[in-house]
């Protein structure tokens, strides 16, 4: 049962014995989305025009690249935490299953991409292209 | 399976049989706002990201869609811009507030009433906060 703190009362109960698991990640998720996305909503409205050089220098630099992918794994994860429930709310029986495995190939494709995205611009806006 | 219903047994009460008021409102709203920015923000953000990894012309291919000749939004521009951004400050809003009740606090009628009333309120402040700063900030700084 836990030592007594409320979430040590609920952990490992429930038959799949995880029940909480997908509540704390959604929490989890949506304290760093608030930091990544003020940031990164700010940081568009700072950039000093949004021409093809200024955007692709400005993703390029480490201390722009690092925390544009942490906001991708972030907020990619928190919307498909977040769809799974309205799936879950409106679909039943097969079409809650195939949309289920639709969220999860768009989520992963979806964050794939942009990640690599990221890292091609980072690697190679010095470069010719 | 799980839609098997005995047609006999009366349904609890549903959205139908409720006032509506703000708490229900930003409840429906912090969904659709999600949902939105999932699917239509997620398409339009990994696009940005695959154009400027992809070379001038596709970024020019992408801002086309979004922008008249003299760089400012056209229509497209104004609607998808302003609706994530209005969307995202909305869920953020409604996002801190539900941090507060999953705490077990602000579920007195007052508060919580009041509290879904500012989300919306601050969301349209931030919103026309930051296109008042992309639209005249920058020209006149």
């Amino acid at each position: 049962m836990g030592n007594g703190t409320s979430i040590g009362k609920v952990r490992g109960l429930g038959s799949a014995h995880e029940g909480a698991h997908h509540w704390w990640h959604q929490r989890l998720t949506a304290g760093a989305n608030l930091i990544l996305t003020l940031w990164f909503v700010l940081s568009i409205a700072l950039l000093p025009a949004y021409d093809f050089e200024t955007a692709r220098h400005w993703i390029a630099q480490t201390q722009v690249a690092v925390p544009l992918i942490l906001l991708v794994l972030t907020t990619f994860y928190h919307f498909r935490l977040g769809l799974q429930v309205v799936i879950e709310d409106y679909q039943h029986d097969e079409t809650h299953i195939v949309l289920m495995v639709l969220l999860n190939f768009f989520t992963l494709a979806a964050g794939t991409t942009a990640i690599f995205s990221i890292l091609k611009i980072a690697f190679t806006a010095g470069a010719a292209l | 399976m799980a839609n098997v219903r005995n047609e006999a047994r009366p349904l609890s009460p549903h959205l139908s049989i409720w006032k509506w008021g703000p708490s229900m409102a930003v409840s429906i709203t912090h969904r659709v706002t999600g949902s939105g920015m999932a699917t239509v923000g997620t398409i339009l953000f990994v696009w940005w990201l695959v154009a400027l990894a992809s070379g001038p012309a596709a970024y020019a291919a992408f801002l086309d869609l979004f922008t008249v000749k003299s760089g400012a939004l056209n229509i497209a521009g104004y609607v998808f811009g302003i609706g994530l951004t209005l969307s995202f400050f909305q869920h953020m809003s409604s996002g801190i507030r539900h941090l507060f009740l999953d705490q077990g606090a602000n579920f007195e009628l007052k508060a919580n009433k009041t509290t879904a009333t500012l989300t919306y309120v601050a969301a349209v402040l931030l919103t026309a906060a930051f296109w008042a700063y992309i639209i005249w900030g920058k020209t006149n700084g």
